[in-house]
């Protein structure tokens, strides 16, 4: 059965890192729903999470083939145990009327949404969740016309209990406790 | 010291006394640095011909290869050589100059981006960065090329670095923490693969590539088991291919011992291969009432294709002996006897009319050289041929071109494996199509004297894909035809400084064969060959196992031509 699989992977954080793993992706057919990189909490490490869909002989084989590369030290499919994901947005939206401002506002208010930018004819928002959050939001703009938008892909971590340590920690990097802790 | 410098002193380190390449500019100062070393270098006439020495190097010693060559079109003419090197997973270590690091980018004179081009064809690769890293990268790439499932690394070194002050330690600890080869064998899973076996009625094992690395293990498994033991292409030689328990190679040209009894079987103990499409033809066809026991280094081999009962992974020269003590005698005669019908039914054999074809070619040598040699080949129906016909009970002692099929291996494979095993005769079978993909190296072949005799099926066609277009392509002969303007390759031989032949019958194949191989000189001998000639039996691309097409292997298509008595002729 095909399903969505979130994979965490940890890398040594060595030049071209990202660039073995896309061409595993693209030589071997697999398909990347969504990708995001950032550091961890130990130096020279680094933790990629990708987003595949397939059946669970297909992800099996990804896993396998990433776990092949050299710079690849772990993988962990966030779908077998309980896990937190999250995603942040920033999305303009067109402001075409006083009114519309005060609803857009509204809106935006009960998805916690913080605005980040603010122009005559237009908002920037940044929105945090999880990807039912981003969709939804995106659906309550689209009245107002989006102008545009980008995300980071999702980034995760399994529950409590289910986390596999590096090493002893060092100092956290606010960027991904930041997306986390939305 | 400099960097190129360190560069050799690491490469001594690792036990390195041979290195195959080209120089070129960006990586002159190794060369330079090579005029003070003790090791040995072997110029060659193509970086290509360079690598697939170097791969050859390791398949018939078990030692990595070694090749060097320069930026840019040196660099990517390595290419083939890494991707055969990595279908083949053979631990080959290429070190490749780049342009200065201020220049990377810029499109300099010979710049190529050889890390990612070689990215994809490697089992891993490096751009060195400074010149301290060097011991350490050096150190990794041995111990990732041959260790684990070996496979090949490059070593991209810019100029500057070659140049740079060198006054770091060559005492590194090799610490990958992302590269950790499972080499013993889960105990769960050897017993419950033991029990699988000991349960079946029809077992067959089908040893691979990852076999040539112990090949004791295999002959000792077969013996305490008595098992029926196929070897595929790249595991030809690790179990004698002459011995009783041997069925010959499965797949596309198998032999029809080997596909009936895939068919058949009730289990298959795959030992050290990846099932590849050439071996199984349709999936869903194959082996349709078998279990699957398989054992691999890589993980990632373990149902990729066929999904496997009991995975075990592991080194099989480990695995094996303790799977064996579990199984014990297997209780198969019934199975055996089946078996030895099928093989009693279809042995070798083939239709000889008044010109000579292939096989005989290929029995000859064999039979003249009485086994004694390696062998390399090229790649088409010479090499299927070669694989069912030129026989060898030796492990790393038929070198060919597996996964990635290429043609040109054949020549330069010789030169490699002479170089790794010197004082045996190396013969490589090859077609008028092959040879010419890499033909520039009997100039190496010359300077070094090799005992290396070529012998060319020449059929004046490509001849595989000439069978392809007369069995599924309405015989439209579509650009296969090369007689028409091939050289005289006894006189280019001779052009070359080594003795060449041309030889279009059978009386004096024979005098010629003996009288080359006594000499130990090298030789190019041009066997004009008939060019009809096709490989049986054949499994149709995409067709099952049991669509296999029998062919002249049917006896009741030929007569009764057993091997070695062609028709009308005295054998």
């Amino acid at each position: 059965m095909s399903r969505r699989h979130v994979l965490s992977v940890t890398v040594r954080d060595e030049p071209g890192v990202l660039v073995r793993i896309a061409g595993l992706f693209a030589r071997r057919g697999f398909n990347i729903e969504s990708l995001s990189v950032a550091q961890t909490e130990r130096p020279g490490i680094s933790r990629t999470t990708f987003v595949v869909i397939g059946e669970e002989e297909t992800v099996e084989q990804v896993e396998k083939q990433l776990q092949k590369l050299v710079d690849v030290i772990k993988v962990i499919d966030h779908s077998e145990a309980p896990f937190v994901d999250r995603e942040l947005m920033l999305i303009r939206v067109a402001v075409s009327s006083p009114e519309d401002r005060v609803e857009i506002r509204q809106i935006a208010q009960d998805f916690r949404a913080r605005i980040v930018d603010v122009h005559r004819d237009a908002l920037i928002f940044e929105v945090t969740g999880d990807a039912g959050k981003m969709d939804a939001f995106i659906d309550q703009m689209l009245p107002f016309g989006i102008v545009e938008l980008t995300r980071t892909g999702r980034v995760a971590l399994a529950r409590s209990g289910g986390q596999e340590r590096l090493q002893p920690r060092h100092t956290s990097f606010a960027q991904t406790e930041g997306l986390s802790n939305a | 010291m400099n960097g190129a410098a360190a560069v050799l002193a690491a490469l001594e380190r690792q036990g390195v006394d041979t290195v195959f390449g080209l120089p070129g500019g960006a990586i002159m100062p190794v060369y330079d640095a090579l005029y003070d070393s003790d090791i040995r270098h072997i110029l060659m006439r193509h970086e290509l011909a360079a690598a697939h020495a170097a791969d050859a190097y390791y398949r018939a010693s078990g030692r990595p290869g070694v090749v060097f060559a320069t930026s840019g079109p040196g660099a990517t003419n390595l290419v083939t050589g890494l991707a055969t090197a990595q279908m083949d997973s053979s631990a080959l270590v290429a070190i490749t100059g780049n342009v200065a690091s201020s220049l990377i980018g810029t499109d300099a004179f010979q710049e190529a981006d050889v890390y990612g081009i070689t990215l994809p064809v490697t089992k891993h690769n490096y751009l060195v960065k400074s010149v301290e890293e060097i011991p350490r990268v050096i150190a990794e790439a041995f111990h990732i090329a041959s260790s684990g499932r070996p496979g090949p690394v490059l070593i991209d070194i810019p100029k500057d670095v070659q140049q740079a002050a060198f006054s770091g330690y060559f005492e590194v600890t090799v610490d990958l923490p992302g590269y950790r080869p499972t080499t013993r064998g889960n105990q769960r899973q050897i017993a419950r693969a033991a029990q699988l076996i000991r349960e079946a009625k029809r077992p067959v094992m089908m040893v691979g590539g990852g076999a040539q690395s112990c090949p004791e293990a295999v002959n000792e498994f077969a013996r305490i088991t008595g098992i029926p033991v196929i070897s595929t292409l790249m595991g030809i030689g690790a179990y004698p291919y002459g011995a009783p328990n041997s069925l010959g190679m499965p797949g596309m040209h198998g032999t029809v011992a080997a596909n009936r009894a895939v068919t058949g079987c009730d289990l298959i103990l795959g030992a050290g291969l990846r099932f590849d499409d050439r071996v199984t033809g349709k999936l869903s066809g194959f082996a349709p009432d078998a279990k699957i026991v398989h054992i691999d280094i890589d993980p990632a081999e373990i149902s990729k294709l066929i999904r496997a009962t009991v995975p075990v992974v592991g080194d099989l020269g480990n695995v094996l002996p303790e799977l064996g003590e579990q199984v014990g005698k297997l209780e198969i005669d019934e199975w055996w006897t089946t078996i030895r019908e099928w093989k009693a039914t279809y042995p070798e054999r083939y239709r000889a009319g008044e010109r000579m074809v292939s096989q005989e070619v290929i029995e000859l040598l064999r039979d003249e050289s009485g086994g004694g040699c390696i062998v390399t080949t090229d790649v088409g129906q010479h090499q299927m041929f070669a694989a069912r016909l030129f026989t060898t009970d030796r492990p790393r002692s038929f070198l060919t071109s597996g996964g990635l099929g290429t043609m040109g291996f054949g020549l330069p494979a010789a030169i490699g494996a002479a170089f790794a095993r010197p004082g045996e005769p190396v013969v490589v079978v090859t077609g008028d199509g092959s040879i010419q993909m890499n033909i520039q190296e009997l100039a190496t072949v010359f300077k070094h004297r090799l005992p290396i005799i070529v012998a060319i099926c020449n059929n004046g066609m490509l001849g595989m894909v000439r069978q392809w277009q007369e069995m599924f392509h309405a015989e439209r002969y579509s650009e296969v035809y090369l007689a028409d303007c091939n050289p005289d390759f006894a006189r280019l031989a001779e052009a070359y400084g080594i003795a060449g032949y041309n030889i279009s019958d059978r009386a004096s194949a024979r005098s010629i064969v003996r009288e080359v191989l006594a000499k130990g000189e090298p030789a190019v001998l041009n066997f004009e060959v008939e060019e009809a000639e096709k490989v049986f039996p054949m499994i149709p691309a995409g067709a099952g196992v049991g669509d296999m097409i029998i062919g002249d292997q049917d006896p009741d298509d030929v007569g009764d031509l057993p091997l070695g008595e062609p028709e009308g002729v005295g054998a």
